[in-house]
């Protein structure tokens, strides 16, 4: 990076980093409002709103070029989000006379806060000058704690308008995020083990390596590895959940609970709700990305060294791909972004909402120990690793890998009865009734 | 010490956040909803964080959050708002003997916890710790060399509150 900016004073480089990094979340918004629609209606066969922004060329004009006239010019809906925008403002803004006036006004900005203070310690480009916000040595323990804030703004929000589905509302999100943080944090606390820091940066370093540490020319991003995919998955749910959205978005659960906690708010506050989250739908699926899927890197492969070992075309490819993966990173860490959205919207149009019994087992009964089980695995793995090659004692390196494969089998073995639970009948609960028959005459 | 020496803006920067903090210490008991008083207490906590941050004490900071103001303050509005507890005027009371006792042994106890914290930071010169001291890895390796029984003492004591708590809630174990 130029050496100007990093002459400059340190709160200056620290606005223009903030700046990077929220106004293109800000931006994206409403496009990936649009985008939810119209994926959603492509999903369930509907066609969604395509009207907005569609250009009708006059028959008559000078000033419209032959070839245009009378045409219509189709942009796919792209403005709607602007002109639902316009619409919630010009909203009539309703106040219940009964509310809690100051945490009614305050709870919509508390919901936006964690929303874009996630991304504090996410690094989108390999430019270390510029991002991410902050390299600090907490960097993934910072996501946690801001995503365990999120909790704050529903709860207000659903207490301070004084109406009770509202409030149930907000009960079930302070009860579902703090479920699903645990196994959050599990999930990323084998990649923590596994990487030894708890950067960000470091993890993405971490996944550049050469893939299980025997073929030089793939990155071994941590989905590749069995403890990445089982702790990715576990992620992933854990993600959904924390973000309210289908098929757990059981504090706002429509059929329920009206609009569960922002029934009470109209007009532009009942939109920073969204626009937190999707805000947060947008920086958890960076997180995602640089944990799991190798961060801003363009394809798991390492260019540098299949430029040096690969036969003379191969490696000018290989060359300009590397160039390619540097300078263009950004945009492979937002296609990623985007892929991940597209599969939350995939999986909202895909399952139904889950009952609130089946919410509270899935996280505590069955993402919880399986993610313990994984970390487990993770650190026997290291001292497996650790007996062979830096103690050198085959015997005790031989008692640690057979103590692994047990926990190993273990794991197998839940997630098996998980699937098998899953995907089996319900066990219904079986109730019998003993008839009392005061005279005797009647026979069950 | 004259006053320009005092107004560093590393001293703005503390004393916004140390009034955010203290002014919510006042408002959790000044508050009669226990609402408010929790999220005063919420306020506290989370200021105290940015504290530590500024002492470049990011670990204990994000310590602080994940486990006050993300955790157990959770637990505290879950159950403030699971009892609907409001405004409650009963328990206010004026022109109670028992408020100047309680003032008095207060102002003591402050007394005695300032005179104990304050007079070894009297001596203090340097204001931020050095590097690598409060980081992850030094957090880590003391806790699991230097006070590895008091820690797993702990973690027995909180397992056995886990196996009472299932013990009392559930009825057929």
């Amino acid at each position: 990076m130029a050496q100007w900016f990093l002459d400059l004073h340190p709160a200056w480089q620290a606005l223009v980093r903030v700046l990077l990094f929220l106004l293109p979340v800000l931006m994206l918004v409403p496009g990936l409002i649009w985008w939810e629609r119209r994926l959603l209606s492509w999903m369930q066969d509907r066609i969604g709103p395509n009207r907005v922004a569609t250009i009708t060329w006059s028959k008559t004009s000078k000033m419209v070029p032959g070839f245009l006239r009378g045409k219509k010019t189709k942009l796919f809906g792209l403005l709607q989000p602007i002109a639902d925008g316009v619409k919630l403002f010009f909203k009539e803004d309703v106040t219940p006379s009964a509310s809690d006036r100051f945490l009614y006004f305050v709870a919509p900005g508390i919901a936006l806060f964690p929303a874009f203070a996630l991304g504090g310690t996410l690094p989108w480009a390999p430019w270390r000058s510029l991002t991410p916000i902050a390299d600090v040595n907490i960097g993934i323990l910072y996501v946690l704690a801001i995503s365990s804030l999120g909790v704050y703004g529903v709860v207000l929000a659903g207490y301070s308008g004084n109406n009770k589905y509202s409030l149930m509302g907000g009960l079930r999100a302070s009860a579902q995020l703090i479920s699903y943080e645990l196994a959050m944090g599990m999930s990323l606390a084998c990649i923590v083990l596994a990487t030894g820091s708890l950067k960000m940066t470091d993890m993405i370093k971490a996944q550049e390596g050469a893939f299980w540490g025997a073929l030089p020319w793939a990155q071994n991003w941590f989905v590749f590895t069995p403890y990445g995919f089982v702790a990715m998955v576990v992620f992933m749910i854990c993600m959904v959940a924390e973000t309210n959205r289908a098929p757990f978005d059981l504090p706002e659960a429509e059929n329920e609970l009206i609009a569960g906690y922002h029934t009470e708010y109209s007009s532009m506050k009942f939109a920073v709700f969204f626009m937190g989250e999707y805000a947060a739908m947008f920086v958890f699926s960076g997180v995602l990305a640089s944990v799991f899927f190798g961060g801003y890197n363009m394809a798991p492969f390492n260019w540098d060294y299949i430029a040096q070992n690969a036969p003379p075309f191969w490696a000018g490819v290989a060359g300009f791909l590397g160039k390619m993966n540097y300078w263009l990173a950004p945009l492979w860490f937002i296609g990623k972004i985007a892929f991940f959205i597209s599969v939350y919207i995939w999986i909202r149009a895909t399952l139904p909402r889950l009952r609130y019994d089946q919410l509270m087992s899935l996280g505590w009964k069955s993402l919880l120990p399986l993610a313990t089980f994984n970390f487990i695995i993770v650190a026997a793995w290291i001292l497996v690793n650790r007996l062979v090659t830096e103690q050198r004692s085959p015997l005790a390196g031989t008692i640690a890998g057979f103590g692994l494969w047990v926990v190993a089998g273990i794991l197998a073995y839940s997630i098996w009865r998980i699937v098998k639970r899953a995907s089996a009948e319900p066990e219904l609960e079986v109730r019998t009734i003993k008839m009392v028959d005061p005279v005797g005459e009647a026979t069950v | 010490m004259n006053t320009s020496e005092l107004l560093t803006p590393n001293m703005g920067v503390f004393a916004l956040l140390g009034g955010i903090a203290a002014f919510g210490a006042v408002g959790v008991v000044a508050f009669n909803n226990a609402t408010r008083s929790a999220l005063c207490l919420v306020l506290t906590f989370f200021t105290l964080a940015f504290l530590y941050f500024t002492l470049t004490a990011e670990m204990i900071g994000i310590l602080q959050i994940v486990v006050y103001t993300g955790a157990i303050m959770v637990l505290f509005l879950f159950v403030i708002m699971l009892l609907n507890l409001g405004a409650l005027k009963s328990l206010f009371e004026d022109r109670d003997p028992k408020m100047l006792i309680g003032g008095v042994l207060g102002l003591g106890m402050a007394a005695l916890l300032g005179s104990q914290v304050l007079a070894p930071m009297a001596k203090v010169t340097q204001m931020r710790a050095p590097e690598g001291i409060g980081s992850p890895q030094s957090v880590g390796y003391s806790l699991f060399s230097t006070y590895l029984y008091p820690f797993e003492i702990a973690s027995v004591l909180l397992l056995l509150g886990i196996v009472g708590s299932i013990l009392l809630a559930k009825r057929r174990i």
